[in-house]
């Protein structure tokens, strides 16, 4: 990634973060090759939401797209950020799984069929708990197969980010997009300062947070493939050259042994710095085991 | 929760639908498309009670103006009067697009 933007770079940038979900989702495919599945107008929404007096959204946060990127089938599920944190909960979950699962089928019937997940969550809806963690786990489980077979890209542009559950569905992704704008992280900010106090993490710290969490970071330590500007075009061009590159020769979650080699050589004895660890656990570093 | 419902005569079919909006804090989404019958019926699902009065005199406002027989549903998360006015403005000028 390239950083030297001049104020008229951008002001005329096309902000990928701006759009919605649906937009999002829309602005991957090749022109006039999509179209949604289970769209509002179906209604199928969560219908756990207003029992608890939450106005549901009527697709429930969740955008199924089917069509072409770069000429190869794909389908795209897009989570809509600002509709109750992107939380996975039955139906949003469900429709992310058999998005996958109708990917696979047809994957396997002879057409590979990529699927992009557009990840600003912060895991699963706490008001369908039980139903939102059943839901990552089919979600893993479809990673899973579809991997073998095509590509399973995740990109977080931010700016909600990737927690919780959902960033192990983000760490069993081919590849990972990032912006300097998104977050990656499975316990958010938040929930480490409740849990273990302001000691061990200040959330209101966002030099810290983003020094930590963020996708300069996570693309500097190797966790993420490619990191891109805030602008349209960019993030399609990146989508597209990952559709291209077919499945990874090794998938970063089956490089066990390198991850846990890096754990065991860390110094555990004393306080670690994010920039460190940049040169600790570079990009290089991570795809050692690929080839 | 407050669930609200009105009719509002009409004067012409809705040909296209039309979804606008998210249900984010203080937006709304509205899905406009045509009804069956010659009215106009508005659901509302709004997560803000005891605001029946300004949806009331929103729509009142709205329909002064606009006379197709739609079927509209307004999820709200707490948007201001302002802003349901502008999402069914936007509703209607995406399905007569």
């Amino acid at each position: 990634m390239t950083d030297k933007r001049s104020s008229a770079d951008f002001i005329h940038r096309q902000s990928f973060i701006e759009l919605d979900a649906r937009e999002r989702a829309t602005a991957l495919f090749d022109a006039g090759t999509s179209r949604e599945l289970l769209g509002p107008f179906d209604r199928v929404e969560s219908p756990w939401l207003a029992m608890q007096g939450v106005t549901p959204q009527e697709d429930d946060g969740c955008v199924v797209m089917k069509g072409k990127i770069a000429g190869h089938a794909a389908v795209v599920v897009a989570l809509e950020g600002a509709f109750q944190g992107g939380s996975m909960g039955e139906v949003s979950g469900e429709k992310m799984t058999a998005a996958l699962d109708l990917a696979y089928a047809n994957s396997k019937k002879g057409t590979p069929t990529t699927a992009v997940l557009l990840l600003e969550t912060g895991g699963v809806r706490l008001q369908e708990a039980n139903l939102g963690l059943a839901a990552i786990a089919e979600l893993m489980g479809s990673v899973l197969l579809l991997r073998k077979y095509a590509p399973v890209i995740c990109l977080s542009a931010g700016t909600v980010g990737c927690f919780g559950g959902m960033s192990l569905v983000a760490g069993l992704a081919s590849y990972v997009v990032m912006t300097r704008e998104a977050r990656l992280g499975l316990n958010g900010p938040e929930v480490i300062e409740q849990e273990n106090g302001i000691d061990e993490f200040d959330s209101s710290d966002h030099a810290l947070v983003w020094a930590i969490d963020g996708g300069e970071q996570r693309f500097a330590t190797g966790l993420v493939d490619a990191l891109v500007i805030d602008d349209t075009p960019q993030v399609v061009e990146a989508i597209r050259r990952f559709v291209g590159k077919g499945v990874p020769a090794v998938h970063r979650s089956s490089q066990v042994e390198l991850y846990r080699s890096r754990i065991k050589a860390l110094d555990t004895s004393r306080q670690w710095d994010p920039k460190e660890l940049r040169t600790l656990w570079t990009a290089k570093s991570a795809t050692e085991g690929k080839q | 929760m407050e669930q609200i419902e009105h009719t509002y005569p009409a004067k012409r079919k809705v040909i296209n639908r039309a979804h606008v909006g998210v249900v984010s804090s203080g937006d709304m989404e509205v899905l406009l498309e045509p009804a069956d019958g010659i009215d106009a019926h508005v659901f509302i699902r709004t997560s803000v009670d005891g605001f029946g009065v300004s949806w009331k005199a929103v729509l009142d406002r709205f329909f002064s103006k606009y006379d197709g027989a739609a079927r509209i549903q307004i999820n709200d998360a707490g948007g201001t009067p302002g802003i349901a006015q502008l999402r069914l403005e936007q509703a209607v000028e995406a399905s007569e697009q």
